[in-house]
């Protein structure tokens, strides 16, 4: 019953979240409002998500996260001081591939996300079939050493999340 | 007044103006087309989210209300700043980026911005 | 102190503005034009918070909020087009 009522809890839980949010301030009746869109939007919405991908652990995503605000920041230092400091000779971009292991689209979204959000690598593409990544590097004198660490700092980490 | 929190304003309107300014600045400086992409998407993002904090903290500091409003906006453009990106990176490849500079894809499949079977049926992601 | 700050942080803005519109008039490509009206938006949202600091006052969030959001759907309205010709397939 309540399944059915609630076919992806963690969406109920984020609109009513952004709900208290934009109303900014803790009142009974908004959080009641609250309440009916999270059991609405859903619902209604439910053709657009057919596929349930499972949240295996709430606590691990926060702390990805937390990693990744921590990566933002200090790769936006290092972006800055090449945009900055460098001759433009020798800025070394460079393209490359990373294949994927990861299967449910919001995984390979939240992956996509972090890689454009942490400076000096851009998703630019996918391959047809979805299991291939084209990453454009703004400065990347090795460019193996950055697949690398996509894979084990952040792609390892989401497999553990994503069931 | 917290001199504390103060300084801790200060420094992050200080980062924010710097950052955003940089990211403007590598629009302007770098000439590569796909390198320009880069500079504005993230600097700027972290510019206006150092601005909110200090927007949270100084509200909190001079009229004592605690806003988490201004926690959406940048929730918000933290989500939307790569889908802008990887709209206009597909723009380039599509418009300005000779074919034959990109790596291939190592399966069957082309990449997707040139896959012409993407046109019929959406591409099904692999079973699990 | 913050006032020293806030003004060094307005007028930051003020030329990365500069900056973009710069970008927007010579752009060599059409993405490129789209990408630095996208930067706009963004430093205008900054400039709304900062203003909003300077008057010390909450109201300006609403404003913030609707100019990310119609500078997101524009964006990616004008991309789309682009790529197909076409904004909803």
């Amino acid at each position: 019953m309540i399944r059915r009522l609630f076919p992806h809890p963690w969406l109920s839980l984020t609109l009513v979240v952004t709900w208290m949010l934009l109303v900014n301030k803790v009142a009974l009746g908004s959080l009641v409002f609250a309440a009916i869109l999270a059991t609405l939007v859903p619902l209604l919405t439910a053709s657009y998500w057919p596929k349930q991908t499972r949240l295996k652990s709430p606590v691990r995503l926060a702390a990805y996260i937390l990693l990744v605000i921590g990566d933002i920041v200090r790769a936006n230092i290092a972006v800055a001081q090449i945009i900055l400091f460098y001759r433009k000779d020798r800025i070394r971009s460079a393209w490359i591939t990373v294949p994927i292991e990861l299967t449910s689209p919001e995984a390979v979204a939240m992956l996509s996300g972090t890689i454009t959000l942490t400076p000096g690598t851009l998703v630019a593409d996918m391959s047809g079939c979805g299991r291939v990544l084209l990453i454009h590097c703004l400065h990347a004198p090795d460019p193996d050493a950055v697949r690398d660490e996509i894979k084990t700092r952040y792609e390892a980490r989401l497999k553990r999340i994503f069931a | 007044m917290e001199p504390a929190f103060e300084i801790v304003v200060t420094a992050l309107l200080v980062i924010a103006g710097t950052f955003g300014l940089i990211g403007s600045f590598g629009l302007l400086r770098l000439t590569d087309a796909m390198q320009r992409l880069h500079a504005p998407t993230k600097a700027t993002t972290v510019g206006v989210g150092a601005a909110l904090i200090a927007s949270v903290i100084d509200l909190y500091l001079y009229r004592s209300e605690l806003t988490w409003q201004e926690l959406l906006v940048a929730v918000f453009l933290f989500i939307t700043a790569p889908i802008t990106a990887l709209f206009l990176a597909k723009i380039h490849l599509h418009q300005t980026v000779p074919r034959d500079l990109l790596p291939p894809t190592g399966t069957g499949r082309d990449w997707a911005t040139f896959d012409q079977t993407a046109n019929g049926p959406t591409p099904e992601l692999p079973k699990d | 102190m913050i006032g020293y700050a806030l003004t060094y942080a307005l007028g930051c803005f003020g030329i990365a503005l500069a900056c973009n519109l710069w970008r927007v008039l010579r752009g060599p490509t059409i993405a490129d034009r789209i990408l630095a009206l996208d930067t706009m938006v963004i430093n205008m949202i900054a400039l709304i918070v900062l203003y909003g600091i300077r008057q010390g006052g909450p109201l300006n969030f609403e404003a913030a909020l609707l100019f990310a959001m119609t500078g997101f759907v524009s964006t990616v309205a004008y991309a789309k087009f682009l790529l197909r010709g076409n904004i909803i397939e």
